[in-house]
């Protein structure tokens, strides 16, 4: 049989009953749909949680103080420093550890925040003035903060976007100049920051910078830091760097077992390999459960070729009296099973791509329908056609002339 | 050229077994028109599937065309089937939501005939059955009972066979009906010197042969010429 008489009979048999045939394709788009856009909505998460790490500062190594001697907890640490992490840290950091490009070391705290007439609580961040360049934040009016608003303890604040609307309403734009009150003191406003977006990681932009000095004196009253925010020459030093830091903290705060050091250091590799991860390990469960209406979908298609088989019994006796091999009758099952599959396939991609397409036009979350969800979709759709259709066209190869002549 | 030789046939349901046909021997020559007959149960439609290459013997031997077809597999039966047999069943067997000329191109579909030649061959035989051009595209169900036949028999004729096998062709046709369906076999029996064997158990049809094997309990009881009752106008 060649291949314009295979497609002419498949046409045929699938347009002779167009609503069974309509609703055994309907199962595949619903399946093949789903997979496409559970699958899109899973790494559209992922690239969304991605950029949000990134978008922290790249190449970033974070150091914190140990959990067990974090600020507030009122235990002495290593000889000669009051709470584990301070600014001579940060300084030996970048004067000692050569792969450091830039060290912002860093206070931050919640506070009450006061402007005419509004306040708000949020995140206040003590910054130097390396600190825009390390963690990737942009100034939008005005100006960050310098090295004279840092020794010359300065009562000044960049604030972000979201906090800027929390304290002088929505669509305040520039409002560099005016003042707000932290803890009781008068700050005056010197820059806002340009809006990053991103949800997931804390909103960089519902914050507030101040001169680290002046957080350590005014806010803190002592002289720590809750973070240190080293930035590394390039993505394949980070371990190496983190060696370094680690060697030098240990040494700096007299600690001989490694295994017990009073900080810890994050890399922005591996948080961002475990969010991966997460969300990784979520994509495939949005497919799993979607993949089980695909597969419901090929057990649709197997019912209804198990149906036509019975019901092209003598016609499969009359084609095989006129001389039709058993390969001939298989594979015309066989075939119209995989066009059943390949035109709910066809359709369920678009369908899944509508849908992916609607849920982040809406709002909703990120999408992304790669190339290869796509080809997965379709090589999945052929394979269930395959499978499912295998049985049936082997029942209808195998009919007895005769016997499948005289069926009623 | 057809021959068989102490044909026998049985069947085995569970223990019990049933020898339907007992050692069958006959020599139908090329161009010959003959009539098996017996009544239900004498084996006839057992040895029409042998004939037909639809089964094989249990043992005996028969060959067709010269080639031996006793011994042959699935698919080789297949191949048989399809250069040397056509078949009229009783019940026409016409593909349905199908039109006449595509359901005579059937059997060249599988023979691998393709184009205008495969159409013309369905045209010729069509015209060979007697079926009017006008009908070439009408589906079968838009079409009488005599008509339908004629498409059947034009599907037999169309891959040039050996033997033409029809198995009560007049068995689903009112008289009338059926009697211009068996002066079509006549005809082309006649005119094209087809080799035609009509099974039946109907005296009056198998007068239309030229020959009448009798056959009854899975054994040959007489095989005589007659004089046939030609309609040919």
């Amino acid at each position: 049989m060649k291949i314009a008489d295979v497609t002419q009979e498949t046409c045929a048999a699938i347009s002779s009953n167009k609503i069974r045939s309509g609703l055994t394709i309907l199962g595949i788009i619903i399946g093949i749909s789903s997979v496409i856009a559970m699958v899109a909505i899973g790494q559209g998460a992922q690239s969304s949680v991605q950029s949000s790490i990134e978008s922290i500062g790249s190449n970033l190594i974070i150091v914190r103080p140990g959990a067990q001697r974090g600020p507030g907890f009122q235990v002495s640490s290593g000889r000669g420093s009051a709470r584990t992490l301070t600014q001579a840290d940060a300084d030996a950091i970048m004067q000692e550890v050569s792969l450091a490009k830039a060290v912002a070391p860093e206070f931050s705290g919640r506070y009450q925040v006061t402007s005419k007439g509004k306040n708000t609580n949020t995140s206040i961040t003590g910054a130097t003035a390396s600190y825009p360049g390390v963690k990737n934040i942009e100034i939008d009016h005005g100006s960050f903060i310098s090295d004279q608003n840092i020794l010359g303890l300065s009562k000044v604040a960049v604030l972000g976007p979201t906090a800027r609307d929390d304290l002088f309403g929505e669509g305040a734009e520039d409002m560099v100049g005016q003042a707000i009150r932290i803890n009781g003191m008068e700050f005056k406003v010197i820059g806002i920051t340009v809006a990053k977006g991103g949800t997931g990681f804390g909103s960089q932009d519902d914050m507030i910078y101040i001169p680290l000095t002046s957080a350590q004196k005014f806010l803190a009253g002592e002289n720590y830091v809750t973070t240190i925010n080293v930035q590394a020459e390039s993505s394949d030093s980070m371990s190496e760097i983190q060696q370094q830091i680690t060697d030098l903290l240990l040494a700096r705060h007299n600690i001989t077992d490694a295994a017990n050091p009073d900080f810890n250091i994050m890399n922005q590799a591996d948080i961002l390999a475990t969010a991966s991860s997460v969300t990784e390990t979520f994509t495939i469960l949005l497919a799993a459960i979607a993949g089980i209406s695909l597969v419901v979908g090929g057990i649709g298609i197997m019912n209804m070729m198990l149906t036509t088989v019975t019901e092209r019994t003598r016609e499969i006796g009359l084609r095989k009296a006129i001389g039709a091999k058993r390969l001939d009758i298989s594979l015309q099952f066989l075939i119209e099973a995989i066009a059943l599959t390949f035109i709910g396939g066809a359709i369920g991609i678009v369908l899944g791509w509508a849908v992916a397409f609607g849920v982040e036009y809406f709002g909703f979350t990120q999408t992304k329908v790669t190339t290869a969800s796509v080809l997965l979709a379709f090589g999945v759709s052929a394979a269930i056609g395959i499978v499912f259709g295998y049985y049936p066209a082997r029942r209808a190869a195998n009919l007895n002339p005769i016997e499948a002549l005289r069926y009623e | 050229m057809i021959e068989i030789q102490n044909v026998t046939k049985t069947y085995y349901t569970g223990d019990v077994e049933s020898q339907v046909l007992k050692g069958i021997s006959f020599t139908i020559k090329n161009g010959e028109f003959v009539a098996i007959m017996g009544p239900s149960g004498s084996g006839k439609s057992t040895l029409m599937h042998i004939l037909g290459a639809l089964d094989t013997p249990t043992s005996g031997a028969y060959s067709l065309d010269g080639q031996d077809v006793s011994k042959l597999s699935e698919d080789e039966l297949a191949d048989i089937r399809k250069n040397k047999i056509g078949f009229v069943f009783q019940s026409f067997n016409l593909l349905p939501r199908t039109t006449v000329l595509r359901n005579v191109m059937l059997p060249l579909v599988y023979a691998g005939i393709e184009g205008e030649e495969r159409k013309q061959k369905a045209e010729t035989a069509l015209q060979a059955a007697g079926l009017d051009k006008d009908h070439f595209g009408h589906f079968s169900n838009q079409l009488s009972g005599g008509q339908v036949q004629r498409v059947a028999i034009a599907r037999a004729l169309v891959n040039n066979p050996a033997l033409i096998l029809a198995d009560e062709p007049t068995g689903n046709l009112d008289t009338k009906t059926g009697e211009i369906v068996l002066a079509t076999f006549q005809k082309l029996n006649a005119e094209q010197g087809r080799t035609i064997i009509l099974i039946t158990h109907e005296n009056e049809v198998a007068e239309h042969a030229d020959r009448i094997i009798y056959i009854r309990d899975g054994v040959i009881l007489s095989d005589t010429k007659t004089h046939a009752k030609r309609t040919i106008k």
